[in-house]
């Protein structure tokens, strides 16, 4: 089993709002092998971050992990002690967070925020090994004296990215880790993590919105839609061969590809959590909708090359109009 | 960095500068003769106890109102340079100077003191009261301490000394030491001055310390949602690090600013309660002066008033870097 990096089941979770139980990722399964990485893309709100903040058992109240199991390096994550948990963090799965402007300590040097990270996991730390780490992000040794208000959002985010590989893990969660940032640095960020992440041999799970910027990164791509995974496979094959509707509506919807006339973008809105349609949540927006498809929920397909799709119609390509 | 130390002591000269000037300028505004006045004044209130021609004389001399206004305005910045701040006209011929300096300690000591312990007691229940993991009971202490910083201190005040001090005497309710007793620097002296100082200090604690806790348990209640405190989670420190390093210390920095302004302003901070317990501290004399309409004193109070907001000030924005990185940038 510990073959796999990564290893998640059946991951469910569900916010209690006002209105019931809001079920934000829903029996969410996949796989991620040693040095892998994934991109997650999905519309707003469709449970990305719910998914990679779960995988580090971040999620607070009125969030819950309902039920599933998460396995690192075949470590069982939601069966963990609390103190077990703490010394997962960092050491086994890393996290590298979405606000690049805030997530340092302002009144911590970066270097002392390193030295923080080490003494918590009883590893030696010091100007040279923290130099090391600084340098394989494109940083110079001397931002370890450095507050974090004194770097721009690039460099932060480099900091964030070192200390995310700093102790080696086996996985590292990215959730937009550059969406805070300008165009031309997004790149240049998103490089140094590949890099970073090669270095270090970990599994990477990526959350983006932009599904072209995720193709240029990703080995394979998942897509989630009202907290299901709808649809996962190697970038390539999901690009030329998608089986699901809702990921043929997001890789049209792409502005820079290719294609021309047959343009159709995704009208409507993405169901109420609270309110999800009894059979496919996409049925409400789906070309393909058949009667079927209102009151069956589709389950997983498995396709030939490890792919996976959860639609009825997932053994036949999407056909265009 | 240094231009930042330069503006703070230059604007910090600046606000001296000025309540000096409005010091000196206050008596000389006075319609009539100033010196006149406040014989009168004084004489009716029946308050005058030194000889009356000398102190006329002493005051006339003080103010050389026959010089140009510049040269007693020089006058004047070389007398508080030499901390002459004048005589007393109710009590001639001691001087202010004296006045404002035997009160001084007990009300730094006092006040001091209580304002520290309320800061520390408060900042850490609040602290406490928001952080998730602390223990449940905690966050039943928001209602009592939210109703009991609603009473003013005084009025906490006065509840004390009926009750410790009258229906159930335990404690002293006047003066700073015990009633005619020389001061030694021995033991007995030194525990007479702590009992006649917990009444006062107990209601000046009590009526600060929700204020403290209700502001810092917001502050924490917003740090929470801070990004690094889930990156700080996410890193596997311990909660203890997480707590102090990182929910603590940032929410601790409006509080500083708090406990500053609250420390400069401590000689007019409790007025009420040093006169309550009759204690013996610059806000009891100003009480005493203002009674005795004994312009002096109370004109040699209020400048000390004003300099040790200056003073607190100051230090605040000289200290603030230190806690808060990102000022000294900001302001540059
Ligand atoms: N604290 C919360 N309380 C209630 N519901 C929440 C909370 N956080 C998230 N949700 C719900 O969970 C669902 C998934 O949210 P999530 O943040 O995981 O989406 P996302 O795919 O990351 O979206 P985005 O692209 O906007 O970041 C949303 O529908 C949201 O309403
Ligand atoms: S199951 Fe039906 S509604 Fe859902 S995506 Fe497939 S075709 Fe569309
Ligand atoms: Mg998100």
């Amino acid at each position: 089993m510990s073959r796999h990096a990564l290893s998640v089941r059946s991951l469910t979770v569900e916010f209690a709002t006002a209105r019931g139980q809001a079920r934000a990722v829903d029996e969410v399964s996949f796989d991620l092998v040693p040095g892998e990485r994934l991109g997650l893309v999905g519309e707003s709100g469709s449970g990305k971050t719910t998914t990679a903040l779960s995988l580090l058992r971040l999620i607070r109240p009125p969030g819950r992990i309902v039920g599933g199991e998460i396995r690192i390096a075949g470590a069982d994550v939601l069966a963990a002690s609390p103190e077990e948990l703490r010394r997962m963090r960092a050491a086994r799965i890393a996290l590298v967070p979405q606000g690049a402007m805030s997530a340092l300590n302002p009144v911590l040097t970066c270097g002392a925020q390193f030295e923080d990270l080490f003494a918590a996991h009883g590893e030696r730390g010091g100007a040279a090994r923290i130099a090391a780490l600084l340098a394989s992000v494109g940083l110079e040794p001397q931002v370890a004296g450095f507050f974090p208000h004194q770097l721009s959002g690039g460099m932060k985010q480099r900091v964030c990215i070192a200390l995310a590989v700093a102790l080696r893990p086996s996985v590292i969660v990215a959730d937009e880790p550059t969406s805070a940032l300008d165009v031309i640095v997004q790149r240049q960020v998103l490089r140094t993590l590949v890099k970073a992440q090669k270095e270090a041999g970990a599994a990477i799970v990526m959350v983006g919105h932009d599904m072209g910027l995720m193709a240029q990164f990703a080995h394979r791509i998942g897509v989630m839609y009202a907290g299901r995974l709808v649809e996962i496979a190697p970038v390539r094959d999901i690009f030329a061969d998608p089986r699901h509707p809702y990921t043929r509506a997001l890789i049209e919807s792409l502005p820079d590809l290719e294609r021309r006339g047959e343009f159709r973008g995704l009208s409507g809105l993405p169901p109420s959590l609270l309110d999800l349609p009894p059979g496919c949540a996409f049925a409400p927006r789906c070309p393909r909708v058949v009667e079927r498809c209102r009151v069956e929920r589709p389950g997983p397909t498995l396709l030939a090359g490890g792919r996976e799709a959860r639609c009825h119609f997932a053994a036949e390509p999407v056909h265009a109009g | 960095m240094w231009a930042y130390v330069a503006n703070r002591i230059g604007l910090a000269a600046v606000v001296v500068l000025i309540a000096l000037s409005v010091n000196f300028a206050i008596p000389r505004i006075m319609p009539g003769d100033p010196v006149e006045q406040q014989l009168a004044a004084i004489s009716a209130a029946g308050g005058q106890t030194g000889d009356m021609a000398e102190a006329a004389k002493a005051l006339r001399q003080r103010f050389q109102l026959d010089r140009p206004i510049w040269e007693q305005y020089l006058g004047y910045l070389w007398n508080v340079a030499r901390a002459d701040l004048g005589v007393s006209v109710a009590n001639y011929p001691q001087r202010v100077s004296e006045i404002v300096l035997s009160g001084l300690p007990w009300t730094v000591g006092l006040l001091g003191l209580s304002t520290l312990i309320s800061f520390g007691l408060g900042t850490l229940t609040g602290a406490l009261m928001a952080w998730p993991s602390a223990p449940r009971a905690l966050r039943l202490l928001a209602l009592p301490l939210v109703l009991v910083s609603a009473i003013p201190y005084f009025v906490i005040g006065l509840v004390l000394l009926a009750l410790l001090g009258i229906v159930w005497p335990i404690l002293p309710v006047a003066g700073g030491y015990p009633f005619g007793q020389v001061m030694n620097a021995d033991l007995p002296t030194a525990l007479g001055v702590l009992k006649h100082g917990i009444l006062p200090a107990l209601s000046i604690v009590l009526a600060s310390l929700g204020a403290w806790a209700l502001a810092m348990r917001g502050m924490v209640v917003s740090v929470l949602g801070e990004d690094y405190m889930m990156l700080a989670e996410a890193k596997g420190l311990t909660e203890r690090r997480i707590f102090l390093a990182y929910g603590v210390r940032n929410a601790l920095l409006p509080q500083f600013t708090q406990l500053a302004l609250k420390l400069g302003a401590l000689v007019s901070g409790a007025i009420l309660v040093e006169v309550i317990f009759a204690y013996p501290g610059i806000g009891y004399k100003l009480y005493v002066a203002i009674g005795q309409k004994d312009v002096f004193v109370v004109q040699g109070i209020v400048l000390l008033l004003s300099l040790s907001i200056a003073a607190a000030m100051l230090i605040l924005d000289l200290f603030y870097p230190l806690i808060d990185p990102r000022v000294a940038a900001r302001s540059s």
